[in-house]
């Protein structure tokens, strides 16, 4: 794991947590849509927190898919859980929102959670017929060399 | 009746969900390391390989049926019970479907993460 990698797997989960309270909060604004009024989609998507919502919710998928182009996908995920806590502290502390005790129990069973996969390994996966023949490819090569 | 109808909106909203992540990381997996990639071939090598590979297009497909039987299970159920338990079921799920067709090493401390953070979850929304 490299300073960028965790550089990353920060951006899976700031993105995601960002895009999705900006999203909720401008659809506060511009009302409720339904298929009869499909109107109020172009109006949701001008608002400026729609607006800004959807681009970092593309830059939250452009991390997500660079994450798993290096992590096992029970890696990733439990870091995309860490918005949630996110949501949850950024609530209690900048807009002063209660936070129940039990939501507390929830933000202290992801952290540990995410805890309890970050201490192994990233990418475990082996059974690509792609990869399996590069790490062949190496160890042949190793092999090769080290009897030459 | 009405509990059958949202509960099997969010089953529905699970598969996709773990279909789409699936297929996703399959398909990131073959594109490879982006930071390689990158590095080797350049950023347009990224976005070609990403953009060409077949899976990619399967696992945005699957997101976005995720999101529209998302929407419907939203109109037949409570959000307070829709949201929390499809996220969370499709934690649990993912870790079987990663074991399953990605053959991920999903060890103890990875099945106890998967458990934790699904619990966690349904804690906070709820």
């Amino acid at each position: 794991m490299t300073f960028r990698k965790y550089l990353v797997l920060a951006g899976v989960t700031v993105f995601a947590a960002a895009g999705d309270s900006m999203l909720s909060h401008g659809m506060k604004q511009t009302g409720s849509i339904s298929i009869h009024h499909l109107q109020g989609v172009i109006s949701a998507v001008l608002n400026p927190w729609v607006a800004v919502g959807i681009v970092l919710l593309l830059a939250f998928f452009a991390s997500y898919m660079n994450a798993l182009s290096w992590a096992d996908l029970t890696y990733v995920l439990p870091a995309t859980s860490l918005g949630y806590v996110l949501l949850a502290l950024v609530a209690k502390f900048f807009l002063h929102e209660q936070v129940s005790p039990l939501r507390w129990m929830g933000i202290a069973l992801i952290s540990g959670g995410v805890s309890f996969v970050a201490g192994g390994p990233a990418l475990t996966a082996h059974s690509h017929p792609e990869a399996e023949e590069e790490r062949e490819e190496v160890i042949s090569a190793a092999a090769g060399g080290a009897k030459r | 009746m009405n509990g059958l109808y949202t509960w099997s909106g969010i089953l529905v909203v699970v598969f996709f969900s773990v279909v789409g992540d699936v297929v996703l990381a399959r398909a990131m997996k073959q594109v490879g390391d982006v930071h390689e990639v990158w590095r080797r071939d350049g950023l347009w090598a990224v976005v070609g390989r990403t953009l060409g590979n077949p899976n990619f297009f399967f696992g945005v497909a699957a997101m976005a049926l995720a999101f529209f039987s998302l929407l419907f299970a939203l109109s037949w159920g409570d959000v307070s019970l829709v949201a929390p338990a499809a996220a969370s079921l499709t934690f649990i799920g993912n870790a079987f479907a990663a074991k399953f067709f990605l053959h991920e090493k999903v060890d103890r401390r990875r099945w106890i993460a998967a458990i934790l953070v699904a619990g966690g979850v349904a804690l906070l929304a709820g």
